[in-house]
């Protein structure tokens, strides 16, 4: 497949006109999905899917087409049109095409082989199993919504007029349950999920003992009072917050007078114990990727370090406007024109687990669920307010759980409210790995 | 878009081991998108997406693939994968004859965006970025973006239905960053309907071009959004989603069947205030969410949901419906050929009431007043949800008074519709948003008049 992949890129770059420069994005991805309800096959889908994106550049001026399909004649269109909508663009002395810059791709390996070859009643009956193990797993589970078993393997080659050459293969498969309990007057929900290259590395227990317990400690939960507090951020709620901060961080924000941390380079943002990296060659990390949205090698990147902010995320055109280098941080899908962004973010972890952390706060509210973050948070500003549940901390204790409350603070605050961060990395199927922080100060609005 | 000779042979072949019910989406869609951002044309961008679902449903499994490939060989291969994942194992069933059903479009489009200029839609932009720019120097940032899609739908399925739609949206925004010494603060507005270009004849870029730079400028001089419970002031249109929110995610079908809604089992049951009537409609002409047939092949509904406080009905797709023994009520939405249709909203709004507006604020001694929602986010199972205000003044002494920086609300859905104590007479549509359910995102409307709930908590930093 990434020899197809590339022919059918080749091929179109080798239309490139003198002065002209093309690149060429072709993707291929094969997935299963399994939706089982009450040890049911509720749904099973079996889906193939193509695609290509051209983006031409000429006179600095930049146009991009893209088509759900690999067929000769859509080919021809979509460069046509990227040229003709390149047409339209302003002259932009610094948009360009990425050029080989000499970095060596790290080599990952991300395809297990066993994946294409998993049957589908084994992953039939790995949801099957997840649901059923829900339920009995506690009598206050009243039922689970839906208990997902997916996996895809996604092939990508890119070209370019200006010698970018590059194909990448990955596979990934995941199961995810959301869970419901009750206690006969109130109702909660929760989710467990487990991620893997392999439906062999999947741990069933725990997705399943994550669902239960998310669902069943929150019941009874009530709103608490309001007031500033010290909180606690679970992993997966740690992971949300920073995939936020990294996209203030941006080559781009900051190009477009729109990152709340323009002119910060050097300052203490952060603790002097924090250091937040962006890395796509830790082969552990869900998005672990050799090369970055423009072909690119990725590599690791420190964007605070020990508490100092050290560097923004830059893609070709970001890179070539502030005259910096492309950090290997062009973020995209084929459909649409690179952006700077993070890859794999990740804390470096501490010292302290989480029921350590709890102790040493001793008073405080644990987050467990946020919502409303698509709408609550403005990256340019860094204002921030969300919904949370999670459990109150009493004398060093997990104590009541609360629900339907609020936390705000900024963006900028926050990091520097930071106190702990825990020794408990977690990998999630999301751009950024999760850690338990705990951060002071957090206004909570309750009743 | 194919012969309904084709059509019937891939619905043959679908059901051919023993399905009970098989479908076929097929979906030509076009579209365009310009950009412009830090005083450049940034981008235009041009998109094809063209393709087929098809789906076999035995007992209550559902077995579904998707073909880039539209030929007979193509169709047929994806027929046979969607039968085989059903697992069905049967002498074939019967498909009925295809009728063609035509659904009168609730939105007529004049001008066809592909048969526009691309420099004609270029320049709205730059229009719109020169305007906000010269609303003042703290304007400090701009980007403005066309977007346009065509997208031509044939469904068809062996209960003999056969439907087609050619479906065309424009949308408008612009988004303005304004810089202060507080630090940044940012603004937008958007517009969009069904329809084509002639859009802009009704609507003026430059007035949202002002609207959204005054946005910003208004919050650099906000103070912190209090926080705790009080009494909300929702305005006019910009509020829909409060509703989209508090209660229209609990009355789709396949979440009530999951019991997984606080509203299952509540039909007949008073569950609002007797002063809201809610209502989705697909048929609302060129509102953001109206459609001539929804992505089952089924005609666009007016459905009542809730009627003077009492649970009326939920909102049904065709699966969950036949389940049932009743007609969907033509809620059953996708967001392309990749992926099976739910249960989604289409245009969902409170019926006006009788009250001056300005009584309601007068009537209000403090709390706040939010003029324009962000998006939101519930959960369906325990009614929590959370929206994001992005303008909002205090009020004080029955007055508006200054403006108040971001923030979430969060409430409970059946609790909030029971808290709702006053409602304006100034029904108003708010603005075109996308709908996401399980990872699919959906055009939808929603709208609302001026309300009061008496309590809502509010998410900000002042003590």
């Amino acid at each position: 497949m990434k020899a197809e992949l590339l022919k059918i890129a080749e091929a179109v770059v080798g239309k490139a006109a003198a002065g002209e420069q093309v690149e060429v994005v072709t993707v291929h991805g094969k997935e299963t999905e399994i939706r089982v309800y009450q040890g049911e096959i509720e749904s099973f889908t079996a889906a193939e899917s193509q695609g290509v994106g051209i983006r031409v550049v000429q006179d600095g001026r930049q146009g991009m087409a893209y088509a759900g399909s690999l067929d000769s004649d859509v080919l021809n269109e979509t460069l046509e049109e990227a040229r003709d909508n390149a047409s339209f663009g302003t002259p932009d002395e610094f948009q360009a095409i990425a050029e080989p810059d000499g970095v060596e791709s790290v080599s990952l390996d991300l395809l297990d082989p066993s994946l294409a070859n998993f049957a589908n009643e084994e992953k039939i009956a790995m949801a099957i199993d997840l649901e059923r193990s829900i339920l009995q797993a506690d009598t206050r589970i009243i039922g689970v919504e839906s208990t997902d078993y997916v996996d895809s393997i996604n092939t990508s080659a890119i070209v370019t007029s200006t010698g970018i050459r590059r194909a990448n293969q990955e596979g990934g498969c995941y199961v995810a349950a959301s869970s419901l309990a009750s206690d006969g007057v109130d109702t909660q929900t929760g989710f467990g999920y487990s991620v893997g290259r392999s439906p062999a590395n999947l741990d069933i227990g725990k997705a399943s003992a994550d669902a239960t317990e998310r669902a069943t400690r929150l019941l009874g939960a009530k709103k608490t009072e309001s007031g500033r507090m010290t909180v606690i951020l679970d992993p997966y709620v740690t992971a949300q917050f920073l995939g936020i901060i990294g996209s203030t961080l941006s080559g781009e924000a900051l190009l477009k007078g729109r990152s709340l941390f323009a002119d910060r380079d050097g300052d203490q943002v952060a603790p002097n114990f924090l250091t937040l990296i962006d890395d796509p060659t830790d082969i552990d990390a869900f998005t672990a990727t050799e090369a970055d949205g423009e072909g690119l090698a990725s590599r690791k990147n420190t964007l605070i370090d020990q508490g100092s902010l050290c560097g923004f995320l830059h893609n070709t055109y970001t890179a070539r406007a502030l005259g910096t280098s492309s950090t290997g941080s062009a973020v995209r899908s084929y459909n649409s024109s690179p952006g700077a962004g993070p890859l794999a973010l990740k804390l470096t972890p501490g010292e302290s687990s989480q029921s350590e952390l709890i102790e040493q706060v001793g008073e405080g509210i644990l987050i467990q669920g946020v919502a409303g973050l698509h709408s609550g948070v403005n990256p340019v500003s860094g204002d921030f307010s969300a919904g949370a549940e999670g459990l109150m901390i009493r004398q060093g204790d997990l104590a009541e759980p609360v629900r339907e409350v609020t936390v705000a603070s900024t963006l900028q605050r926050m990091l520097l409210d930071i106190q702990n961060i825990g020794n408990d990395l977690e990998r999630l199927p999301m751009k950024s790995s999760g850690v338990s922080i705990v951060v002071d100060d957090i206004m909570v609005s309750g009743v | 878009m194919l012969e309904q000779d084709l059509i019937e042979r891939v619905l043959n072949e679908a059901l051919k081991s023993g399905g009970e019910f098989a479908e076929v989406f097929v979906e030509d869609k076009r579209s365009s998108s310009a950009l412009f951002d830090d005083a450049k044309v940034e981008e235009l961008t041009s998109g094809r997406d063209r393709g087929a679902g098809i789906r076999v449903v035995v007992g209550e499994t559902t077995g579904f693939a998707h073909t880039a490939d539209l030929s007979e060989q193509g169709l047929m291969i994806a027929a046979r994968a969607a039968a085989s994942a059903t697992r069905a194992n049967g002498s074939s069933s019967q498909v009925n004859d295809l009728e063609q059903v035509v659904s009168p479009s609730p939105n007529k489009v004049e001008t066809f965006p592909e048969l526009v200029a691309k420099e004609t839609k270029v320049n709205l932009l730059i229009q719109a970025d020169e305007v906000a720019r010269s609303q003042g120097a703290a304007i400090t940032q701009v980007s403005a973006r066309y977007g346009d899609s065509r997208r031509k739908i044939l469904v068809a399925n062996s209960d003999g239905v056969f439907a087609s739609d050619d479906q065309v949206r424009t949308l408008f925004s612009i988004s303005c960053v304004a810089t202060g010494d507080t630090g940044m603060q940012t603004g937008r507005e958007s517009i969009g309907r069904p329809i084509g270009f002639e859009l802009f004849d009704d609507v003026d870029v430059e007035e949202l071009a002002e609207r959204a730079a005054h946005r910003a400028l208004t919050k650099l001089n906000a103070r912190p959004a209090p926080s705790g419970t009080m009494p909300v002031v929702i305005g006019s249109g910009g509020g829909g989603v409060l509703f989209h929110e508090a209660c229209g995610h609990g009355l789709e079908a396949d979440l009530v069947n999951k019991q997984a809604s606080v509203f299952a089992g509540k039909v007949g049951e008073t569950v609002a205030s007797e002063l809201v009537t809610l209502i989705d409609d697909g048929t609302m002409s060129h509102e953001w969410g109206a459609f001539a047939i929804d992505d089952e092949g089924r005609p666009a509904q007016r459905n009542v949901l809730i009627e003077n406080g009492v649970l009326v009905d939920y909102m049904w797709d065709g699966l969950r419906s036949r389940n049932e023994g009743r007609l969907s009520s033509g809620n059953g939405r996708r967001q392309s050929y990749h992926v099976l249709p739910m249960v989604r909203m289409t245009n969902t709004y409170i019926a006006n009431g009788e009250t001056d507006p300005q009584d309601i604020i007068e009537d209000t001694s403090t709390g706040v007043y939010v003029a324009q929602l962000g998006g939101g986010q519930v959960n369906t199972a325990t009614g929590d949800f959370v929206f994001g205000m992005t303008e909002a003044y205090l009020i004080e002494d029955g007055e508006i008074t200054e403006p108040i920086r971001e923030g979430n609300l969060i409430g409970n859905g059946p609790e909030v519709l029971n808290q709702i104590d006053a409602l304006g007479n100034d029904f108003d549509m708010g603005s075109p948003g996308t709908c996401g359910k399980d990872g699919q995102g959906v055009p939808v409307g929603d709208g609302t008049p001026t309300l009061r709930v008496t309590s809502l908590t509010v998410g900000g930093t002042a003590g």
